[in-house]
């Protein structure tokens, strides 16, 4: 049980070990210096409180949006819609945030709560669907991404502004950004979301292993027939898990609006947040502790990539190639599990 | 199989020894150079320097403002950061404070929130922004007169349609490219009032897979120019002009470029013959705008919180004619127009609502 536990430790690492060492092969084939290349990385995203800002601001939405696949995944479903959820909770948010008066112990919690109910409504529909006509939710939820994208680009040009492209800023009353952190990390837009999103990863743990629901909608996934001769409402359990998952993801999105742009602008394509939330949660194992670290192993590679152009001279485009690469082994961690397992059976 | 495992042991600890390495080289990089020159940087948008249009002349620019001045690329002489997405504006804007550039350039309108934000922060350092007006008093700001160079461009198409039917393709439906449209389509309107003027956004500035399915429409509709105002979405514009002009060389289709002279885009070899589809290009100097700030901020002159405007009579914008697309008399009508703006008898218009009003006076 030791051995197993220190292995699950150690298995990431030498993922991330892996995808560096297959990155400097690429950087060296292609004439650049991978030590300058890395340290440039490392430097980019925990060189001085002004990066760790920086990443934690990354980190954030991915924390939530991974949460958001994983709590899908746990209940054997696969919400490729947290992307579209994400943007119409970023819009409720920067909405509520922008329409009222009220005093910050109020207007901030109705703005999240409200990013919230618009993930929770998006995530309702492919939710409803499934359960009562056994629609697929991947071809839903890809669908309504799009809905997501186009109407809230349509509502900032005409309702949250004046024909133009972005939104007026949220009030300070509903602002999560911080004069507190901007001033020890040298004016990053780290914000107070960061504490949000750390909450959800444990209401999400919380709900799924300490609760009844939890355990059913576990059940749920684990075994639909098993569950329902159990006498449990799958389609219910269905519909709620949707919903849960697509709040989360308009917590997300309440990070951006409030928190790290105080406003939305319109969009011409997806942020890729929601799309990278499911790299996020299969990588930290669909478990509420590991979508912190790999959340944290997805910004810190976002924004310490920013470096590598500047400070190593290597092209933007080698970058994603490189990122790709380190993501590449760590997902395929079950590899590099397979080779120890031989690799201990052979010592024996 | 023990050798297996003393193989992936040994490799762990060549990968860790290569960790440590990078830990301890990263320090290094905080520190900046000693400063006896002048550096200049800029931040892109999402377009990047190989847009073949605005975001790649304003790197022209700065390249020459660097070899002029005999600088290195990189920290200490001039550089680049590209933006992924929006919200890398701030981090990269960031990112070159901290290398201790003297003058950095924000490249293009959707930067402004950034720059303000960040030369607020920084009101010790200097910077600049393109295409828009931020007012602060250690950023300059550099715009252009779209409309007259896009007026003069609809004349072109005005003139040489033959189905009088005429495509824009903007990038973003955002006041700067509305700018482009109405005057384009005040262009049109003063000189073929018959002529019909379709317009379509993209959604984006790097949408080129867009730019080509919104041209092939609009080709297949019976609209013989476009004139696109869209960064890098226009390359797929020119794809697809090209790609009909390989399959039927006669067809008279053609593209009016934009920002720099687009006509090495328009080039597509059919057999033997090479034809060019692109019309004319509505050129922007944003290398030149760049160039000139930075060399009047080396000299100790910036202009902090001054717009600086470039228009016709300073060559700021003008009409391009590589290639020889396009006939004399055409020409020759676009310099009379040219001349009444200059003079100031032709407002016009820069917006949508300017633009009604503006077509009210012609019947």
């Amino acid at each position: 049980m030791k051995s197993n536990r220190l292995q699950q430790l150690f298995i990431p690492v030498l993922a991330v070990l892996l995808g560096m060492i297959a990155g400097s092969i690429v950087m060296l084939a292609s004439g650049y210096n991978p030590i300058a290349g890395f340290s440039a990385l490392v430097y980019g995203a925990f060189g001085d409180t002004y990066y760790i800002g920086e990443t934690i601001r990354q980190t954030t939405p991915y924390i939530l949006t991974g949460l958001a696949v994983a709590f899908a995944f746990r209940t054997g479903l696969f919400n490729i819609g947290v992307e579209g959820q994400l943007i119409v909770g970023w819009l409720a948010a920067v909405w509520v945030g922008v329409s009222f008066d009220l005093p910050k112990i109020v207007h901030l919690p109705l703005a999240i709560l409200a990013a919230a109910a618009a993930g929770a409504l998006w995530g309702l529909l492919p939710g409803v669907l499934k359960a009562y006509l056994k629609v697929h939710e991947v071809i839903i939820t890809i669908m309504m991404n799009y809905i997501a994208l186009h109407v809230t680009n349509a509502i900032i040009r005409s309702v949250l502004s004046d024909e133009g492209f972005k939104s007026d800023p949220v009030k300070p009353s509903a602002s999560l950004q911080s004069e507190f952190f901007g001033a020890i990390t040298h004016h990053s837009t780290m914000h107070y979301g960061i504490f949000i999103a750390i909450a959800a990863a444990f209401i999400m743990w919380f709900l799924l292993e300490r609760t009844t629901k939890g355990f059913e909608l576990r059940a749920v996934g684990f075994n639909q027939h098993a569950s329902q001769y159990a006498g449990m409402n799958v389609r219910a359990n269905i519909i709620l898990a949707m919903v849960i998952s697509g709040a989360f993801a308009g917590v997300a999105g309440a990070m951006e609006g409030l928190g790290t742009f105080g406003n939305i602008s319109t969009k011409a394509g997806f942020t890729g947040l929601g799309f990278d939330g499911i790299a996020v949660a299969l990588i930290g194992g669909n478990n509420a502790f590991g979508i912190l670290l790999s959340a944290l192993l997805f910004g810190a590679l976002k924004v310490g990539a920013l470096e590598m152009p500047s400070s190593a001279g290597v092209p933007t485009e080698l970058v994603d190639i490189i990122i790709a690469l380190i993501i590449f082994f760590v997902a395929s961690s079950y590899m590099i599990r397979w080779l120890l397992s031989r690799g201990q059976k052979g010592a024996e | 199989m023990k050798k297996r495992l003393g193989f992936l042991v040994s490799t762990l600890f060549a990968a860790s020894t290569m960790l440590a390495a990078c830990g301890g080289q990263g320090g290094n990089n905080a520190g900046g150079n000693g400063k006896d020159t002048f550096s200049v940087a800029m931040v892109t948008d999402v377009g990047g320097i190989d847009d073949k249009s605005f975001n790649q002349s304003a790197w022209e620019g700065l390249q020459k403002f660097g070899k002029d001045n005999g600088l290195e690329k990189g920290r200490g002489g001039y550089d680049y950061l590209q933006s992924s997405s929006d919200s890398d504006y701030a981090t990269n804007l960031n990112k070159l404070v901290r290398s201790d550039f003297d003058l950095i350039y924000g490249i293009g309108y959707l930067m402004g929130d950034a720059v303000k934000e960040v030369a607020k922060q920084n009101p010790k350092n200097h910077f600049a922004i393109v295409d828009t007006v931020v007012n602060e008093p250690n950023v300059a700001s550099i715009t252009f007169k779209e409309h007259e160079g896009s007026f003069l461009v609809g004349v072109v198409a005005g003139l040489m349609t033959k189905t009088n039917k005429i495509g824009f393709v903007g990038g973003m439906e955002i006041p700067l490219i509305e700018k482009f449209e109405s005057g384009f389509r005040a262009g049109v309107k003063a000189v073929n009032p018959k002529a019909k003027v379709e317009v379509q956004y993209a959604g984006g500035f790097d949408q080129a897979d867009k730019g080509k399915a919104i041209a092939s429409s609009m080709y297949a509709s019976g609209i013989d120019i476009i004139y696109h105002a869209s960064g890098a979405t226009g390359n797929g514009v020119f794809s697809e002009a090209k790609d009909l002009k390989k399959k039927d060389p006669n067809r008279k289709i053609w593209v009016i470029g934009v920002d720099k002279d687009q006509a090495p885009e328009g080039e597509v070899k059919v057999g033997d013959k090479t034809y060019n589809v692109t019309l004319t290009s509505m050129v922007k100097r944003v290398d030149v705008a760049v160039y000139d700030l930075a060399k009047q901020a080396k000299a100790g002159n910036f202009p902090g919180g001054k717009t600086i405007e470039y228009g016709l009579p300073e060559n700021g914008i003008r009409v391009a004619t590589t290639g020889g697309n396009v006939p004399e008399n055409v020409l020759k009508a676009v310099d009379e127009w040219k001349q009444k703006i200059i003079k100031g008898e032709v407002k016009v218009p820069t917006n949508r609502k300017e633009y009604e009003q503006f077509a009210a006076t012609i019947k």
